[in-house]
């Protein structure tokens, strides 16, 4: 042994430890992969070794490489080795390596439960604090289940130290595992008052990220955090507090009130810029808006610091959305930013700008924004300007411009710097999309497509179908006015000219575009014909686009209910079973195709196969729930359709003497623009003055739908505001923007509810690494999976508010009562129900021992009990009170708590609550007070809110069931006065529910059963259908068993009274039956437990 | 805070700490990312950026970049306090923190890091609180074991990346 000690040290001497590694791939530049090859063959013959060091040495390196990115997975083991070792030194690097590289995929890690449980309660904190910082790194929702009820321990340790690492793991912890956040809650409540401030903060920390992701369930601890906020002086704890109150305040709006004066008060006087930003943060979100709040964050914008400066601008654009006149006032300082040399602060500067435009500052601001796009030195830098001209533009369908021409105008130039691809798509997007403008102005328009005619080809598929589907639009118009004009020449021209430019489009490889243009060619050389025989075309042509035809708004399949009896799963045709047919789709399609080609000479087939198509598509769209109603003619409706459109445009040689702007057009617009305002106002002044009732420029507004809010401007052009079309059926909710799998979701836990047992956290338990599958791990999931029959939870689901899964476990058990209640009661609104739920208190022994469950029986654990209610029918009353209730033992005293909820509508108060005591149980009452007088209950409820109070029995013998009989009185108060009422019920406490759910061991309880001094009963049920899984679940879950040892269909389950008696039971299953043995110490026990569990089976 | 990079100006990753479980694969993914863009970021700009549906946090000092990754609503200046207050700690505890000492002692630079963060949470606030935690833990570790360098870091074979040895807390850019 010593011997190979010297040995271990000796090898060590010439192992490299990390600084040799990192030296030696500093100075193996040119062969880096090769070298550390080479080291990580070394790193596995060091793990071989025995020497816990040398293999510390290992993982330490290996942890080097894994940052370098060097998969060292393989290791996981090792590390866990290098965890176990006892000395501090290498359980560090063990934890270190484990945290950076253990995830939840890695296998290994349900090794090492009991390792870090070990550490946890190792009596040096450091080992405990180490085990709890790699823990917070890799906890899995395993592990947070087995150590939860250890680390929740931890949170009252003696040392601050250990109490601070363990309160704020609780948060990962309670992600992984959602159930333990009520259980462990209420200490964690009390860690805010905790004497050591960093235990404080961190509590404060934790209860913070939880309540910003769920709030209403904290809004009682608002007023302990109001007492911190208004004493802490810490800068990092009060940041957390504002968080918090940040998310409280929209569901309390009276919090806003009462904290305006603390918060104004920080802000004058904290120098902490963190601070500042954070109270004007939240209080321009949340709270209300202040002057002051602007005025920080223009000094904020003003700083040199660009940090301050862009988070100004960010803030400013928080009140942008509900205050956006008080930003506007500040648009020299933005426009001002727009020049910062930080693109990122520029950036923020755009996003304000954006909401500061008015009809008013549109064109201003658009110009001043067309010099930066000039000077713009980045192509993304420039392409993000290009956007936000357009989105300043187009928000809100285009509801700022006042004067399209000069829109137009803009596009243009836009069109004509460099731009990036990008920027092109963008633009030609926006013009299409504002093509009822576009029609208003035709001319400037034309210059547009022109110039961008080069180009089209290039741009991708569905710029090009909007494209073309103008084309046709423009050609209308221009076709129209010709026509008009008499040149009949010239609209041939045009025509002409559709037809040379269009084919390119048609043989583009995007489907959509080819066939908009193929159909749009045919119609064009229909059009050809009839302008041939000189008939007039133009009208009907431009009908093509009367009416509107609206976007379909984004969110319309969602909305639409499927309907009853249609599976959108199912084929509509059986999918083809052998290959060949699928080849020969193709080949028909090219045939058509080349057809199409070969009929460009002869037009009278065009005009049938259009007729064709028209038809295909009337039937189309006739079954299609989004198309557009409105279409009265069919002609009409055909040219929605598919594009149609051509525009090649303009013949843009045409330099035709409309007045084609020149580059600083928009310039030019903007002067024209002035003057136009200019005139305006003088004609309404002269109106003013005439006294007109008439109101300003309705002459130049007719139906235009604008909604006005600068009266005196008035729009040059009128363009219908499109609104987005939703199917009839729409259905109104937008449940689709919750993300169902928000990890935080889970935690929306109400934590103002009493515990059921259920919830409590899993008791330590004896665990083996190699017997991971014992029964006694299965159990929690068998409880889980248990379903009950559908009908009960049918029955139950208007009273249970859904409370997350975690409430699960606690609804079965009261639905059970519900059914029974039913019986009973039929037609009573009133109804109550109860639930007892008995749990140790947990302080009294910290069980050391529990590896002999036998015999010393640690107290913690929790129990079910049953509980029974009683509908009681209130005569007159019309409001249904519900109450349900739990209880805690204490040695031979029982506590019940019973939750009140008022499902009345008026205000109960006086509620005193009476039970009539028996020999065996009786009802704690002060001291002085007859066995008559009922206790009060200590408050009072309101409608629809439920509160808990607990009452004190105590007991004298567990071994038989009990049932006592009760009385709640209290008044009602509503309009029309007081009157007092009564609620009967019964407290039902039976067997099961003394029972404590206890582990214990195979050995043991072999001893148990040999030592001969228990009584032996038996049952047998017969029409046993579940499965023995079910079964074992349903005896685990109603009766506080747990499972000791399970051999195919025949098990042992084993639990304990709170007054010590050991029950065990042999539960075998045959075809349709099942019997269960029991032994117990108490033999009248036993067969009433065996009673109840033949009721509850039989249920089955 | 979901995750804390410590990388140099030529882009090697000098420290991670991650508090948000997601796979080796996405971890390299994101590095490169964020290495890329925070490198290109020019001196005078802000520190913060959007990236994702985060934020990102990140301050220069002399060789080395800090940079944390915050949710939506946390605190842009109090994670640069967090980053800053982490140098200085270093500084104390190595005295002149430089880049070597944190390539050398990478495992005592985690040390450090957790003792003030736990979970993407400060968890103290004090500095003498940490440095006096990590003392004690280094005590008890050098009576275990005194064969585990301290913090003096040689310098042979450096004198071609003197970056590396220049004081972070002077370097602040």
């Amino acid at each position: 042994m010593a011997l190979k000690m010297v040995k271990g040290s000796i090898d060590r001497m010439f192992d490299k430890n990390l600084q040799d590694l990192v030296r030696g791939i500093r100075n193996h530049k040119e062969d880096e992969a090769k070298y550390i090859s080479q080291c990580i063959d070394e790193i596995k013959q060091e793990l071989k070794q025995d020497n816990i060091a040398v293999k510390a040495n290992a993982v330490c390196k290996l942890t080097y490489l894994q940052m370098l990115g060097y998969d060292i997975s393989w290791a996981a083991f090792n590390i866990i080795e290098v965890m176990s070792a006892s000395k501090f030194t290498f359980k560090r690097i063990g934890y270190l390596a484990a945290s950076q590289c253990f995830h939840e995929g890695t296998d290994v890690i349900m090794l090492t439960t009991n390792q870090i449980r070990k550490d946890l309660s190792s009596p040096n904190q450091y080992d405990t604090g180490v085990a709890l910082t790699g823990l917070s790194c890799f906890v899995t929702p395993d592990l947070a289940r087995d150590l939860a009820n250890d680390i929740m321990t931890l949170m009252s340790h003696t040392k601050p130290y250990i109490r601070k690492k363990a309160v704020l793991i609780m948060y990962k912890v309670f992600l992984k595992y959602p159930e333990s956040l009520r259980p462990a809650f209420p200490r964690l409540k009390e860690k805010l008052e905790d004497p050591d401030p960093g235990v404080q903060s961190a509590a404060v920390n934790v209860i913070c990220e939880l309540a910003r992701r769920n709030p209403k369930n904290y809004l009682s601890l608002a007023p302990l955090f109001f007492k911190l906020m208004t004493s802490s002086t810490n800068n990092w704890v009060l940041i957390k507090i504002i968080k918090l109150f940040g998310a409280l305040t929209p569901l309390e709006p009276r919090l806003g009130k009462k904290l305006i004066e603390p918060l104004t008060n920080l802000i004058h006087s904290t120098s902490a810029m963190s601070l500042l930003y954070e109270c004007v943060n939240t209080v321009i979100c949340v709270f209300f808006f202040s002057q002051l709040c602007v005025q920080k964050l223009r000094i904020l914008i003003e700083d040199s610091d660009q940090n301050l400066k862009y988070l100004g601008l960010l803030a400013m654009s928080k009140i942008l959305k509900t205050h956006p006149k008080s930003v506007q006032s500040h648009k020299d300082l933005i426009l001002q930013c727009l020049d910062d040399k930080d693109e990122s602060i520029r950036l923020r500067a755009l996003d304000l700008l954006y909401g500061m435009v008015s009809k008013k500052n549109l064109m201003e601001i658009v110009k001043k924004l067309m010099i930066h796009v000039d000077k713009a030195e980045g192509t993304t830098y420039r392409d993000e300007l290009l956007t936000k001209i357009i989105d300043i533009c187009s928000q809100s369908n285009y509801q700022y411009i006042t004067n399209f021409e000069w829109y137009i105008s803009i596009l243009v130039e836009l069109t004509r710097l460099e731009g990036t691809r990008h920027g092109c798509e963008r633009i030609i997007l926006s013009k299409s999309m504002c093509r009822s403008a576009v029609i208003d102005v035709l001319f400037s328009n034309q210059t547009l497509e022109a110039m961008l005619r080069p180009k089209v080809t290039t741009l991708p598929g569905h710029i090009q179908a909007v494209y073309v589907q103008n084309m046709v639009k423009l050609y209308a118009s221009i076709l129209q006015q010709k026509e008009q004009a008499g040149e009949k020449e010239a609209a041939q021209e045009i025509t002409q000219l559709m037809i040379e430019r269009l084919p390119q489009f048609v043989q583009s490889a995007d489907l959509e575009v080819q066939e908009r243009a193929s159909c749009i060619l045919q119609l064009i050389k229909y059009i050809q014909k009839l302008q041939a025989k000189e008939v007039p075309v133009a009208e009907e042509v431009i009908a093509l686009f009367a009416g509107e035809l609206n976007p379909v708004a984004p969110k319309a399949q969602k909305k639409v209910p499927v309907p009853e009896g249609l599976d959108l799963d199912a084929w509509i045709n059986e999918p083809p079973s052998d290959s060949e047919s699928e080849d020969e789709k193709p080949k028909t399609i090219f045939h058509e195709e080349e057809q199409r080609h070969s009929r460009h000479r002869q037009p009278e087939i065009d005009e049938e196969e259009l007729a064709r198509r028209r038809e295909a598509r009337k039937q189309e769209q006739a079954n299609n729930p989004f198309y557009i109603k409105s279409s009265p003619s069919p002609q009409k409706r055909y040219q929605d359709t598919p594009g149609v459109e051509h525009i090649p445009v303009v013949q843009i040689d045409l330099s035709v003497p409309l007045k084609v702007p020149g580059m600083p057009m928009s310039d030019q617009y903007v002067k024209l623009e002035e003057e136009r305002r200019h005139k305006q106002k003088l004609e309404k002044d002269k109106k003013k003055k005439k006294q007109k009732k008439e109101k300003r420029g309705k002459h130049h507004r007719h139906n235009s739908l604008h909604t006005e809010s600068e009266e005196d401007i008035a729009p040059a052009h009128h363009v219908d505001i499109i609104t987005e079309e939703m199917p009839e059926n729409a259905l109104p909710s937008d449940e689709d923007d919750k993300d169902p799998n928000d990890p935080y979701k889970a935690l929306d836990i109400d934590l103002d509810k009493p515990l059921a047992d259920s919830e409590k956290l899993p008791v330590q338990r004896h665990r083996n690494v190699e017997t991971l599958k014992s029964p006694d791990s299965e159990v929690p999931l068998v409880e889980k999976k248990s379903k009950k029959p559908k009908k009960k939870e049918k029955k139950h689901k208007d009273k249970e508010r859904d409370k997350g899964k975690k409430k699960e476990k606690e609804k079965k058990v009261v639905e059970e009562e519900e059914d029974e209640v039913k019986k009973k009661s039929s037609k009573h609104k009133k109804k109550k129900h109860k639930k007892e739920k008995e749990e140790k208190s947990k302080d009294k022994k910290k069980s050391k021992k529990k590896s002999h469950p036998s015999e010393e029986e640690p107290p913690e654990s929790v129990q079910n009990g049953t509980l029974e209610d009683e509908p009681l029918p209130v005569s007159s009353c019309s409001k249904p009170l519900r109450f349900s209730q739990g209880n805690l033992q204490h040695d031979s005293q029982v506590t019940v708590s019973v939750i009140f909820e008022n499902k009345s509508t008026s205000f109960l108060k006086s509620m005193e609550l009476n039970v009539l005591d028996s020999l065996n149980t009786k009802m704690l009452r002060p001291e002085g007070s007859s066995v008559h007088d009922g206790i009060p209950v200590p408050f009072q409820l309101p409608p629809g809110i439920s509160n808990e109070a607990q009452f004190v029995f105590t007991l004298q013998s567990i071994v038989m069931a009990q049932k006592l009989k009760g009385t709640l009185s209290f008044i009602v108060k509503d309009d029309e006065g007081s009157t007092h009422e009564k609620l009967d019920f019964k407290l039902h406490f039976s067997c099961a529910s003394y029972l404590i759910t206890t582990p214990c061991y195979s050995d043991a309880f072999a001893k148990l059963l040999e030592s001969g001094d228990l009584h032996m009963s038996s049952i047998k049920v017969d029409g046993i259908s579940i499965s023995f899984q079910h079964l074992l679940a349903k005896i685990c879950f109603h009766h506080h068993f747990s499972v000791v040892e399970r051999v195919d269909s025949c098990a042992s389950m084993y639990s304990r009274s709170i007054q010590g008696h050991h029950v065990c039971l042999l539960v075998k299953k045959g075809e349709n039956s099942v019997s269960i043995d029991g032994k117990c110490n108490d033999s009248t026990l036993l067969s009433n437990l065996l009673d109840e569990m033949k009721e509850t089976l039989s249920k089955c | 805070m979901q995750f804390m990079l410590l990388f140099s100006r030529q882009g090697k990753l000098r420290l991670q700490k991650w508090y948000v479980p997601l796979s080796d694969k996405e971890k390299k993914k994101i590095t490169r990312e964020l290495v890329q863009t925070v490198l290109a970021r020019k001196p005078k700009m802000c520190s913060f950026l959007e990236w994702r549906d985060l934020k990102i946090v990140y301050k220069r000092y002399a060789s080395l970049y800090f940079c944390c990754a915050i949710e939506d609503q946390d605190n842009e200046l109090i994670t640069l306090e967090i980053i800053h207050r982490y140098v200085e700690l270093l500084d104390k505890y190595f005295g002149s923190v430089c880049e070597l000492d944190i390539i050398f002692n990478f495992e005592k630079a985690y040390f450090i890091l957790d003792e003030f963060l736990l979970g993407g949470e400060v968890q103290e606030t004090s500095k003498k609180n940490v440095l006096k935690a990590i003392e004690q833990a280094d005590l008890l570790q050098e009576v275990s074991t005194s064969s585990f360098s301290g913090h003096s870091v040689s310098m042979v074979g450096w004198d071609s990346e003197t970056s590396c040895s220049s004081k972070l807390l002077e370097g602040i850019l």
